[in-house]
């Protein structure tokens, strides 16, 4: 029982930094990737972590309309989505706080930093701000169902909706993922994916534009080590998500322990999933224009469609 | 000494109504006679019924009068008592808050007979729970009715009142009357009024008639719970009464419909037909969505918690549902899983419910305004209840690790476990049901961002506002109560599940909780083989941990380098009150992407000099529409007008005419009699 405690305790550790070190990495490179693509020089892959070794150290300004809620939000957002990430499985099958949640408690975790991220975009009493908010509430309300009916199709598969038992589930089955439900699941997801961590065509993460903004008008008011957390906590989940994609579906390389040798050919593998899918992004990004923020739902709509298709075709073959 | 402490309970409401009643010329100490009596009397209907979900059989109390027929008597079982802890719980923070809350009234108002009703509500409430017999269960269910009526009505100068009043006693005594055929029919078939004779009397009945049963009974306590399309009382009601009793209102009077239906569906049926439980969960989630996104488009604070209580009685009757589904399919322990997550949905709303409407309560009584558009920056006037109204919006909101994540996650095990319980297409119902409690799920989440952010913070929008002061200390003692109930059934959900056994086992025969208990109470998991886990108690472990080791410390250090300035705001000096996001503007994208269903309508009026692009002012205005009560109310009350005036031609005044009326049915009765 105590080994078992310290080994979790361990686990959770080691995921833990791979969580942090790993989020700022993979945003630089999809930054780099899509600068060549646009045959633009760009920055480094290890611009971001520079970017936020910055802010750690400048000072901060708070806006004198705001209040506590301002500067708790930062932590909350940060600590659930860390929270979030140590309930998948990254390297090992195992996920190191499975215990504590599975694929919902994930979802409503980061739920829970969207809901304190929208109350401080509101707080400063900027416009920009609560325009935010409002954009970033209605369209992850519209992509939920559709995550949701995607994240059941395979839940039904592996008869639990804790991610060790999913990611177990497909373990051994190496070419499952061509199954009509799985691919239709995936591409559900992954519009979904693309809506929540706010890519183009949903939201651009490089604009400052004001009236193209979602995510980035949300976070205008926040400075300094404030904005560092979350522009960190950001990149966090959008580790998260793509993880929780790439395992659930193509589980190839997730070792049964985080212990011994085999650590190494997990993080392996995770890396070149995690480079093919920022590839496929990068691709997609560069290929699309950000659509209007009214043309969204249909594409959420999309997602949904695809979502039903894939329940129904768990029974149909 | 259960049946001792629930009489008492009776006993000392009774005492507090008349008391009150009798000092309603002193409102001081009528409002401490009428508050301190409730407060007593629900701790005792608490403690009564705490040790009555264990006692090992029903507490039976018969009264020393009344006859075989119509008897007075009351039986405390597991379901009864479970109802009854709700209530105690509810009304003991609410009498709490009411200490303060009504002394703004005082010399103002009549606290004699509000803490009359106020009494007489709660005493029918216990009894409407625990009645043994169809009699006495409709004379609680009539007293319950009528002093909620008058409470709902207190402010009764006001026009909007006295019609929100009124549709609630008409739209509640219709349910009554379909309430009354379902049990005279019951009755003439088991020959008796007892409720325990109904037991299983479906067997003995046709399908035609089971069903027409079950559609009365559905619509007879869904009038009550406020169940679409039979809620158009409720967003009318909640708002314009006393918001300690909006409280009650929502917390507790509307959670005796899904008692009703628990105490009769169940019981009545056996395994009921499986098309019963597939209405039930289609209804709940067109409560839902249609109550969610009702709410979202309010800005009226008081009116959008109440459009959030027929979503969350939704989201109560889809577990319901699939719990009748699950019985209907002989998969008992699912039906106890899906029971669980209902009941546990109950308890929650009308904590967290509770919680929000005292709080709206204080805003109200700070602001003088229920209108959301003049508030804003009341987190700094009044930071106490800023903290419990952000407390009940995160709960109600289903975000953990608070009590609503706990009982959605719960909906969310037994849709999902649904799926393999019948190979039929009906099994296609649960995943669709799931997703779309994502949906409501995420604009509930939308929409608490809108009924936290607009009144609490950033700047007032109007100098009333302005001047708002912090609640009492009795109403803070009241929220917190509450605020400390959503957080103690959040984190306590292993030891929770525990009190469903005796529940479950009296409605399903089964119990589940030891099979959801996980590593020692730490977990909690579904109760199927590999089924999920959850942790809220240690999801809030880890954040206190982090918080007290990391955070605090940092915000500590980083404080020291950072300085108070003038918001950004991309550069725009000179932010003002007026540069805000309003509520009408944060649901616009919704509003817009779902006018399908709201058929917005909106007027702009610019007085200009110029040129229209320099306005002197602009008048807004934008409304949208209320599908049920256009069409479908509004023809409904046409025909019965219509009807009533071509009535009136038999209604001459003459005395001979209603003498020969009155001939004319003696007879038609004896032919009718002599024939049968």
């Amino acid at each position: 029982m105590r080994e078992q405690i310290m080994s979790r305790i361990i686990e959770s550790i080691a995921q833990l930094i791979l969580l942090l070190v790993l989020a700022p990495l993979v945003t630089g490179v999809i930054r780099a990737m899509k600068a060549r693509l646009q045959i633009r020089r760009g920055p480094g892959i290890f611009q971001p972590y520079r970017d936020l070794y910055k802010l750690f150290r400048k000072g901060m300004v708070i806006p004198e309309t705001a209040s506590w809620i301002f500067t708790a939000t930062p932590w909350i957002v940060f600590f659930s989505t860390i929270l979030a990430g140590l309930m998948i499985p990254m390297v090992a099958a195992d996920a190191p706080l499975g215990l504590f949640g599975g694929v919902l408690a994930v979802i409503y975790l980061l739920g829970l930093g969207r809901f304190f991220l929208a109350l401080s975009g509101l707080d400063t009493g900027s416009s920009f701000g609560g325009l935010g908010s409002s954009r970033e509430m209605t369209i992850s309300a519209l992509a939920e169902p559709a995550m949701m009916l995607a994240i059941f199709t395979v839940a039904i598969g592996a008869g639990s909706t804790g991610l060790t038992e999913i990611a177990g589930a497909a373990i051994g089955q190496t070419w499952r993922f061509l199954a009509p439900a799985q691919m239709f699941a995936f591409a559900a997801l992954a519009v979904v994916l693309i809506a929540e961590t706010g890519r183009i065509p949903v939201d651009n993460p490089a604009t400052h534009l004001e009236l193209t903004m979602i995510h980035e008008a949300m976070i205008l008011e926040y400075s300094g080590p404030y904005l560092a957390l979350v522009e960190w906590a950001a990149s966090i989940k959008q580790l998260v998500l793509m993880t929780l994609l790439i395992n659930c579906f193509w589980p190839v390389g997730l070792q049964p322990s985080w212990f011994g040798f085999g650590a190494l050919i997990g993080i392996g593998w995770l890396l070149a999933k995690l480079l093919f899918l920022s590839s496929a992004i990068v691709l997609l990004e560069t290929v699309n224009a950000k659509m209007r923020l009214f043309r969204v739902p249909e594409l959420l709509a999309v997602a949904f469609t695809l979502g039903s298709l894939a329940l129904v075709s768990t029974f149909l073959f | 000494m259960i049946a001792a402490l629930f009489l008492s309970g009776i006993i000392v409401w009774l005492a507090g109504a008349t008391a009150s009643l009798a000092l309603w010329r002193r409102p001081a100490a009528a409002r401490r006679v009428a508050c301190g009596a409730a407060l007593a009397g629900s701790l005792l209907d608490l403690a009564a019924s705490a040790f009555a979900i264990f006692n090992s059989s029903p507490v039976v109390i018969g009264l020393p009068f009344g006859n075989p027929i119509f008897s007075w008597a009351v039986r405390i079982d597991p379901l009864s008592a479970y109802f009854n802890v709700l209530l105690g719980v509810l009304a003991a923070a609410v009498s709490l808050y009411s200490f303060g809350y009504l002394r703004e009234m005082e010399g103002r108002r009549n606290l004699g007979a509000f803490g009359f009703f106020f009494n007489l509500l709660l005493m029918s409430l216990a009894l409407v729970f625990t009645a043994s017999n169809v009699f006495f269960f409709l004379v609680a269910w009539e007293v319950m009715a009528l002093s909620a009526f008058c409470l709902v009505s207190f402010e009764h100068e006001k026009k909007e009142t006295r019609n929100a009043g009124v549709l609630f006693l008409v739209m509640s005594h219709a349910g009554t009357g379909l309430l009354l055929i379902a049990f005279l029919v019951l009755a003439s078939v088991s020959g008796s009024l007892d409720f325990s004779s109904f037991h299983l009397l479906a067997s003995t009945m046709t399908p035609l008639q089971q069903g027409a049963i079950f559609l009365l009974f559905l619509f007879g306590f869904g009038v009550k719970a406020g169940l679409v399309p039979v809620h158009i009382w409720l967003p009318e009601a909640h708002p314009v009464a006393p918001s300690n009793v909006s409280a009650l209102m929502s917390g507790i009077v509307i959670k005796t419909g899904i008692y009703g239906m628990a105490r009769i569906f169940f019981d009545f049926y056996g395994p009921p037909p499986l098309w019963m439980g597939t209405v039930v969960l289609a209804l709940g989630v067109v409560s839902a969505l249609l109550g969610v996104l009702y709410a979202l488009m309010e800005h009226d604070l008081k009116r959008l918690l109440a459009w959030h209580s027929i979503e969350n009685i939704g989201i109560i009757l889809m577990g319901f549902g699939a719990a009748l589904m699950f019985r209907a399919l002989g998969q008992a322990n699912l039906a106890a899983l899906a029971l669980i997550a209902a009941f546990y949905h109950t308890f929650n709303h009308a904590v967290f419910k509770g919680l929000l409407f005292l709080g709206a309560g204080s805003v109200v009584q700070a602001t003088h305004t229920r209108n959301m558009e003049k508030m804003g920056g009341l987190i700094r006037l009044m930071p106490v209840t800023a903290i419990c109204f952000l407390v009940g919006a995160v709960a109600i909101s289903g975000l953990p690790p608070l009590n609503g994540f706990v009982s959605e996650w719960l909906t969310y095990q037994a849709l999902l476990a649904g799926f393999g319980t019948t190979q039929s297409l009906t099994r296609l119902m649960f995943p669709v049901a799931g997703s779309l409690l994502a949906l409501i799920a995420a604009l509930a989440a939308a929409c608490f961002v809108k009924a936290f952010a607009i009144p609490f913070l950033a700047l007032p929008r109007s100098e009333q506002v302005a001047e708002a002061h912090e609640a009492t200390p009795f109403m803070r003692a009241g929220m917190a109560v509450l605020a400390v109930g959503c957080v103690a059934l959040g984190l306590g959900a292993t030891w929770l599940v525990r009190v469903f056994d005796p529940i479950t086992q009296q409605i399903l025969g089964v119990h589940v909780s030891s099979a959801m208990v996980m590593a020692r109470g730490l977990a909690l998991s579904p109760g199927t083989p590999h089924g999920g886990t959850i942790s809220t108690a240690g999801m809030a472990l880890l954040f206190l941990v982090a918080g007290a080791a990391i955070a605090l410390p940092l915000a500590m250090r980083w404080r020291r380098r950072s300085v108070k300035g003038p918001a950004w705001d991309c550069g725009l000096p000179g932010l003002t009150a007026d540069n805000e996001y309003t509520a009408t503007a944060f649901s616009k994208p919704l509003r817009l992407i779902f006018s399908a269903l709201y058929r917005p309508r909106r007027e702009i009026q610019a007085e200009y000099e110029v040129s229209p692009y320099y306005p002197r002012a602009i008048r807004f205005e934008s409304e949208i529409e209320s599908t049920f009560v256009k069409h479908f109310y509004e023809p409904l009350m046409l025909r019965i007008m219509s009807t009533a005036n071509r009535m009136r031609a038999i209604q001459a005044g003459s005395i001979n005419a209603y003498l020969a009326y009155i001939f004319i049915t003696l007879i038609l009765l004896l032919l009718f009699g002599v024939r049968g």
